[in-house]
């Protein structure tokens, strides 16, 4: 297991380095020179300039340079944005408790609701029931995000005023961010309707980032479940005379959450995705939503330092997940 | 069950007749299935309506008729036949704009998946073959893609390329290429190891030889399948882009560009987003229920 473990992250260290260096060329293949840009539009004396360069390391070679990059990074420097002057890094953690939650939040929601739907599709495999589902299924899994999240707006929010717009609390409250996630510190704070102010702006986020994943887990419950309930051991456990809906939920399904489990945790990538979109259309204040303004106030040290964060964390779950598996599968160690 | 009684039935009765052609038998489990049917003919008429799009069109994507800003679609109050699905903020016809963007998202597939494909099945083979470093290099490369979340990278790109169609699309291209790369891979290296390889490596055939006229036509099948779902992604991730203003770049007719357009006006004009938005779903729905069904015909293991 420990040599499983050594090998797994041995093999992380190149990737991140070469990510690193993806980063760190994308400052400066991104139009524009990274020191006028710092500078500014405004007309700057060519020798200031050249201070500057200096004083950025800018004139020296491009390998030192790289050398010097990682070692910032190694102390936590993940660059400063030139809008707000404030340190990426610092920015990224106050944002991505949103994100956390938001996230969370959409895939308890594809689970909870695609794994009920997905285990009766195919206890009544090639019913009306089934055919529904996985028509819904497909067509949830080909939703253009943008659109299915300014409809559902546009049917709740405006027409029905069931949910707000945008954000994620009413101007109204003024909850201090202790953990950063909106649910948790507005219970902290006991009122009731900064909860209730709160949840409500989730839902419609939630379902339209939830709708991908939900689409997958159904599907890939019901073809699980499928294979699990053809296995000789159903029939047994059914010969036995055990109660269908035992033999459904206690046998069948905890065998068949394994390639379930599976997929949702391949999801992260596509699910941070679909957060990016989500997030733009809602202006819910995340990660998504940051780097997309950075690039449309061109400040590429956010940009740059916040997709190298986030792939980053992407690593650093696949690695996570891969050592769940070797420990709960002493197969995949070796 | 009916399905289970007629099986053998079948089975008998294809053995009296001749071998019907790879082809048809092909033909016979596609059309079994009811979505994909639906799928591919939802797909040959985009074609049809993006090839005759000058002739269908009533209008043109880009004319601007003034005296019809924002007017309803045409069974809405204040609709009129002339503009069927209604004009936008700037008095263009809807359904005009919707024809030509097919245009553009079918050239949007194709050309990303064409990239891809060529691109990632030559590394693919170039992996399984070589072995050894050049496969640990272009394997990894393809784990490094991966680490970041498709859309980002996709940004990250256009951001250094530039906002434009054609950036959108290389972009899209390089954040799809591992999968083909991936496939390749795993279906070449499981070729190699088979006797007819092995055979013809004996015979005296070069290495680009075995590559693309021994194995690779063995590979096709799960690539076919990948491409035909690439062609839904293709067109979702360039909307998106186009909808965060990284893409297409207006007037162009691009359904995700005309999402963006949409955002200040849909709150008293749904259908200037409605429509676009229906456009990209019914096109990415065709090509993944065709995919589907290529992979359940092609794929016996994975049939249900």
């Amino acid at each position: 297991m420990l040599r499983y473990l050594l090998r797994r992250i041995g093999m992380i260290v190149p990737t991140f380095v070469a990510v690193t260096f993806l980063s760190f060329m994308l400052i400066r293949l991104v139009p524009g020179d990274p020191i006028e840009v710092r500078a500014g539009e405004h007309g700057v004396p060519p020798e200031r300039l050249a201070e500057f360069r200096h004083q950025f390391g800018l004139d020296q070679p491009l390998w030192k340079q790289f050398l010097d990059y990682e070692a910032q990074l190694l102390h936590g420097d993940f660059g400063t944005s030139i809008v707000t002057q404030d340190s990426v890094l610092h920015a990224f953690f106050q944002l991505f408790p949103a994100t956390i939650e938001l996230s969370v939040c959409a895939i308890l929601f594809a689970v909870l609701v695609g794994m009920p739907l997905g285990v009766i599709a195919a206890v009544k495999r090639g019913s009306g029931f089934d055919y529904g589902l996985m028509g819904i299924s497909v067509t949830g899994a080909s939703m253009p995000i943008p659109w299915w999240g300014l409809m559902m707006i546009l049917i709740f929010s405006v027409a029905l005023g069931w949910t707000p717009v945008s954000g994620r609390i009413s101007d109204a409250y003024f909850i201090d961010p202790v953990t950063g996630f909106m649910l948790i510190d507005c219970w902290w704070s006991d009122d009731a309707g900064a909860c209730t102010s709160a949840a409500s702006h989730l839902i419609l986020p939630t379902i339209v980032l939830g709708t991908i994943p939900l689409a997958v887990v159904a599907r890939m419950t019901r073809s699980a479940m499928l294979e699990v309930l053809s296995e000789d051991y159903i029939r047994t456990a059914r010969a036995k005379g055990l109660g269908g809906l035992r033999v459904v939920v206690i046998h069948a399904l905890r065998n068949a959450l394994i390639p379930v489990v599976t997929v949702i945790g391949l999801q992260v990538g596509s699910l941070l995705s679909g957060a990016i979109l989500t997030e733009t259309i809602f202006s819910w204040p995340g990660v998504g939503h940051w780097l997309i303004e950075s690039i449309q106030r061109r400040d590429y040290p956010v940009l740059q330092g916040g997709t190298l964060l986030i792939a980053t964390l992407v690593m650093l779950v696949n690695l996570g997940v891969d050592m769940t598996y070797g420990f709960l599968n002493p197969r995949i160690r070796r | 069950m009916s399905s289970t009684a007629s099986a053998p039935v079948q089975a008998t009765g294809a053995a009296a007749r001749p071998m019907p052609g790879t082809l048809r038998l092909f033909w016979r489990s596609f059309a079994e299935n009811r979505g994909a049917v639906l799928g591919l003919s939802i797909t040959l008429v985009l074609i049809v309506v993006a090839l005759l799009a000058d002739v269908v069109a009533p209008h043109s994507p880009i004319e601007q008729f003034r005296d019809n800003f924002l007017t309803p679609p045409v069974w809405a109050q204040g609709g009129t036949a002339r503009f069927l699905l209604g004009t936008d903020d700037v008095g263009r016809d809807i359904l005009s704009r919707l024809i030509f963007g097919a245009r553009l998202s079918l050239l949007i597939g194709i050309a990303v998946v064409a990239l891809s494909l060529a691109v990632g099945t030559v590394l693919g083979l170039l992996a399984a073959f070589a072995g050894g470093f050049v496969d640990v290099a272009i394997m990894r490369m393809m784990d490094i893609v991966l680490v970041f979340p498709s859309l980002l990278l996709a940004i990250v790109i256009v951001a250094i390329l530039g906002p434009g169609l054609f950036n959108a699309m290389i972009a899209v291209a390089i954040v799809t290429l591992p999968s083909y790369t991936r496939l390749t891979r795993a279906a070449a290296l499981s070729e190699l190891a088979r006797d007819y390889v092995t055979a013809t490596r004996c015979a005296g055939a070069g290495p680009l030889r075995l590559m693309f006229n021994t194995v690779l036509p063995n590979c096709v099948a799960p690539l076919i399948v990948q491409a035909t779902l690439g062609f839904a992604t293709a067109i979702l991730d360039a909307a998106a882009l186009g909808f965060l203003g990284l893409g297409a770049q207006p007037p162009t007719p691009e359904w995700g560009t005309m999402l963006a357009g949409a955002l200040q006006f849909y709150q008293r004009a749904w259908w200037v987003l409605a429509f676009p938005g229906l456009a990209i779903l019914l096109t990415v729905l065709a090509f993944n229920l065709f995919g589907d069904g290529l992979r359940d015909a092609l794929d016996p293991k994975l049939r249900r």
